[in-house]
């Protein structure tokens, strides 16, 4: 095991610290360059006439999915070390509502809103300081929030551990589920064609 | 001024935002993040606002501001977030795609776009606090993982949109 290099002392906090903008400038290239940008691409995704959000969104995560996987078969990456996002689940599931709606409204995500500012978007600036208003007004309201914030957690768990599976099965039931919805938007664009 | 170069094929985009993501997991052991920056600066900015030690004391703030007002210099999603900034705007540019425009829908005026923008970036900024993460450090991120709470928002995230979608109609079409 040598990665993640961050936790097996192969690389330093300042070295860390220096692989951030790189690894941005790539995240932002990609998301660039899929077309992640444009606020009309992107909700196109949502009447059916463009389904790039799908295809890059499932296509990056099955492929990360997979490195992830294997890496930690073969000893190099130890999944162990690297940080799963914890559950609580009432606040993740009426986030998520809210963020699709936001998401639905505003045409970015806060990821691609930096990728469309960058490339001058102005409507990209705009999520980005809204983005800053909705966060300042959770932290004003934190007080009045928290119970719901700390409300079903369920700590560091994944859709295997909890259905009591291997990870092996959800990968594989998550890649073939992915390569189904791969040929369904096919399908969907040939129907429109 | 050149003409714009076509998207990549978004295949092929997604396999490289994948390999950025395992790279990510690789060398930092977290994967990637958006709106945990945007959380870091606007913790910043309220310290500087109200004042760094009644900051300190909020419970909402003090996870962000473990180095004072300068923290946002050393958070590594903030740096990140500047690199996907310029790596967004050198691919833009070397596709004759940057230029100074106001994006929107065929039917949509330019200011009812920004105030459309702004109030969903609102939502979005809200939801994400509560969620923990956007489509990057939740859904990406947690789901390559198979993390349950983040297929829990990206189940919610897509539902809402979609049952939505009709009555945004106006904005986009």
């Amino acid at each position: 095991m040598s990665a993640p290099l961050s936790e097996t002392g192969v690389l330093g906090a300042a070295a860390v610290l220096a692989s951030a903008p790189l690894i941005g400038f790539a995240f932002g290239w990609c998301l660039e360059r899929g077309g992640l940008g444009s606020a009309r691409k992107l909700t196109g995704q949502f009447y059916l006439t463009d389904l790039t959000v799908f295809k890059v969104m499932f296509s990056a995560l099955v492929t990360a999915m997979l490195g992830a996987f294997w890496l930690d078969r073969i000893g190099v990456l130890d999944l162990g070390l690297v940080y799963l996002p914890e559950t609580f689940v009432v606040p993740q599931a009426i986030g998520g509502l809210l963020f699709g709606a936001g998401f639905l409204v505003g045409g970015l995500c806060p990821g691609t809103a930096c990728v469309a500012a960058a490339s001058g978007k102005l409507d990209g600036l705009a999520v980005m300081a809204g983005m800053l208003l909705g966060i300042v007004s959770f932290n004003v309201s934190f007080d009045w929030i928290r119970p719901l914030f700390e409300s079903t957690p369920l700590g560091a768990v994944t859709l295997t551990s909890l259905a009591g599976v291997s990870s092996a099965i959800g990968v594989l039931a998550i890649t073939a589920a992915a390569l189904v919805g791969f040929a369904l938007a096919a399908r969907i664009e040939r129907a429109r064609a | 001024m050149r003409r714009e170069k076509p998207f990549a094929d978004p295949y092929l985009a997604g396999v490289g935002l994948g390999l950025v993501l395992l790279a990510a997991y690789i060398v930092v052991g977290r994967g990637l993040g958006a709106s945990g920056g945007f959380a870091s600066v606007a913790a910043a900015a309220t310290a500087v606002v109200e004042g760094p030690a009644r900051a300190a004391q909020s419970p909402a703030l003090a996870p962000y501001l473990t180095r004072g007002i300068a923290s946002p210099l050393t958070d590594w999603l903030v740096l990140e977030l500047i690199g996907v900034a310029i790596g967004g705007f050198v691919s833009a540019w070397l596709a004759g795609r940057s230029r100074l425009v106001v994006e929107r829908g065929p039917n949509l005026g330019a200011t009812s776009r920004i105030a459309a923008a702004v109030g969903g970036g609102m939502l979005m900024g809200l939801g994400a606090k509560l969620a923990r993460g956007c489509t990057s450090g939740q859904a990406l991120t947690g789901g390559a993982l198979l993390a349950a709470g983040s297929w829990i928002f990206i189940a919610t995230c897509f539902a809402s949109a979609y049952v939505l979608a009709p009555m945004a109609r106006r904005l986009w079409r």
